[in-house]
């Protein structure tokens, strides 16, 4: 199991080979259609997420030690944002996700590609996602 | 008719680039960008007149109020209105309706029934369910047809003689739909019937006459028609707004105070409680002034061909939708795109420079009555031209290459 910290020293060695913004934003809409659906019965008014200007439903599991997440969108870049968190996020522990540093943020300037209320948008899918893996563990 | 380049001129902001491109600025329905003469009205202000206004007997004082009151008369002309003392200055829009639906509450009883319709801004939807949930009333909706304009016949059957209050939009800040208020007036004043018309989106493009129109009350914003945020104008027929309870208490709004017993001001100043917004209440005649020098006429004129030329370059792109096709409409066109996330085209052309809204746009029941997530929508202003909106088609079609 690649660790959190490994995967997103990844991500951001893919991130410099984009030149301009539009490259990443082209990144994004693939990683956005290459997410594995979430299964129907999860698109629930309790998985949306608040706070993001298009729908996003989260789901989460706990199987043996490990969390598996999965999402879906109406917007495909929303997708794609989520699809990069659920690459660093998911097959991990729950104590570790919780304390994750979520550094590579900050080093692609995910954020400043981003509109503030898609930035508000990531900020409160991360906060779920721990949130979630907090109450796996718990049980 | 009149000169672009020099109109652009006018607004410092324009030269402004986004993301290094030039900025294309199309959303005007939100805000639109402010002229150097409403920009210097209010740097001047600080610089040279400030001071309180109605309060103090010094120069500065009394030049304050007497520029400030220079703005009401300027409003009172712009709207035709008959007195001085029927424009109340407010926050804006939102601020004019609340203030009228506080005051209406008091004169309201169970069974009486307020109709507003399915295109309102959440501004004058949510006012009047509040007024609904404290006096006990009823309140009633008029249903949109397809093409986004209002359905009248279902209108006709909502009015009768428990209607106390018609509360609807001049133009729809979504679908760009103009409703017919002088129809909708004539009709609700022969049930005995109050009508409060919100012209957020309608001051700065439509000509006013409030004494033709004769609308009880007609609200709008400052910072929509090239002025400052923060400034709005409540008309109110004098009459009825001598009927009703004061909206806030303190300081400008009082004859005479005493723990006793507490004598209201007259109009307007009954409605102006505390230090208003001078600075941008000086500052939106140099806006309205802005507007009468390029006259409304021909503002309306210029943004209908805009309007024409944009809907004519949007119907070409593929699988696309516009929402609010009814004939007369403003220069508002919302529309989305096949298979695509409103949201997803305004990421991107943002990133081209170029200001569109996405979202629900404050209407959540018309996204209802749709059924669609939100839109993508171009609001237009005089300062427009017919090359941004190519440039804006060609960020439109660049996104959906992305994104499908
Ligand atoms: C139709 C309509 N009504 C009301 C408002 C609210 O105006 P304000 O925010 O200036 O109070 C708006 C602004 O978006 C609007 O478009």
């Amino acid at each position: 199991m690649e660790t959190i910290k490994g995967i997103q020293a990844g991500i951001i060695e893919d991130f410099e080979m984009f030149d301009d913004w539009m490259q990443k934003y082209e990144y994004l809409i693939d990683l956005g259609k290459e997410l594995t659906p979430i299964e129907e019965k999860y698109k629930i008014e309790d998985n949306l997420i608040k706070g993001c200007q298009s729908r996003v439903w989260l789901h989460a599991e706990k199987q043996d030690e490990i969390i598996i997440y999965t999402a879906d969108s109406d917007a495909i870049m929303t997708k794609g944002i989520i699809a990069i968190l659920i690459s660093v996020l998911s097959n991990q522990k729950a104590a570790e996700i919780v304390s994750a540093d979520l550094s590579f943020i900050d080093a692609i300037g995910l954020k400043e590609q981003l509109s503030a209320t898609r930035a508000n948008g990531l900020v409160s899918m991360i906060k779920k996602m721990k949130l979630y893996a907090l109450a796996l563990n718990n049980k | 008719m009149f000169d672009l380049n020099k109109i652009r001129e006018q607004f410092p902001i324009l030269k402004k680039q986004v993301n290094g491109k030039d900025l294309v600025y199309f959303d005007n329905g939100a805000t639109t960008q402010k002229p150097q003469s409403v920009i210097d009205a209010v740097s001047n202000y600080y610089q040279e007149e400030n001071a309180n206004v109605h309060r103090g007997v010094h120069f500065l004082s009394g030049l304050a109020t007497d520029k400030f009151e220079e703005t009401r008369n300027t409003v009172r002309q712009f709207i035709s209105a008959k007195h001085n003392h029927e424009i109340i200055f407010t926050k804006g829009t939102t601020d004019s309706i609340n203030l009228i639906a506080n005051g209406f509450r008091s004169l309201l009883k169970k069974g009486d029934e307020i109709i507003i319709s399915e295109l309102e801004h959440h501004s004058n939807i949510v006012p009047w369910q509040m007024c609904c949930e404290l006096s006990g009333s009823t309140l009633k909706v008029i249903p949109l047809l397809d093409n986004g304009s209002l359905d009248m016949a279902d209108f006709n059957n909502l009015l009768s003689k428990n209607t106390r209050l018609v509360a609807v939009s001049h133009v729809s800040n979504t679908l760009g739909t103009i409703n017919p208020i002088k129809e909708i007036i004539e009709k609700s004043h022969s049930v005995g019937a109050k009508v409060l018309i919100d012209g957020a989106q309608a001051a700065s493009h439509i000509c006013l006459n409030m004494q033709e129109l004769d609308a009880d009350f007609y609200c709008f914003s400052a910072h929509k028609m090239y002025g400052p945020t923060g400034v709005g104008v409540l008309y109110g027929k004098e009459e009825i707004l001598n009927t009703l309870p004061p909206y806030q208490g303190g300081g400008e709004m009082i004859k005479e105070v005493s723990f006793e017993k507490t004598t209201y001001a007259s109009l307007p100043y009954k409605f102006e409680a505390g230090t208003p917004n001078i600075a941008g209440i000086i500052a939106f005649k140099s806006a309205i002034d802005f507007i009468t020098e390029l006259r409304i006429e021909n503002i309306a004129k210029y943004e209908d061909e805009l309007l024409q030329y944009a809907t004519s370059e949007i119907l070409k792109i593929e699988g696309v939708k516009i929402y609010g096709t009814s004939k007369n409409k403003s220069a508002i066109i919302s529309f989305n795109i096949e298979d695509l996330h409103p949201y997803d085209i305004g990421t991107i052309v943002d990133k081209m420079g170029i200001a569109i809204r996405t979202g629900h746009h404050c209407t959540q029941p018309i996204m209802k009555r749709y059924n669609i997530p939100g839109t993508v929508r171009v609001s237009l202003a005089v300062y427009n031209t017919k090359t941004e909106i190519d440039i804006c088609i060609n960020a439109i079609k660049k996104a959906q290459e992305m994104l499908s």
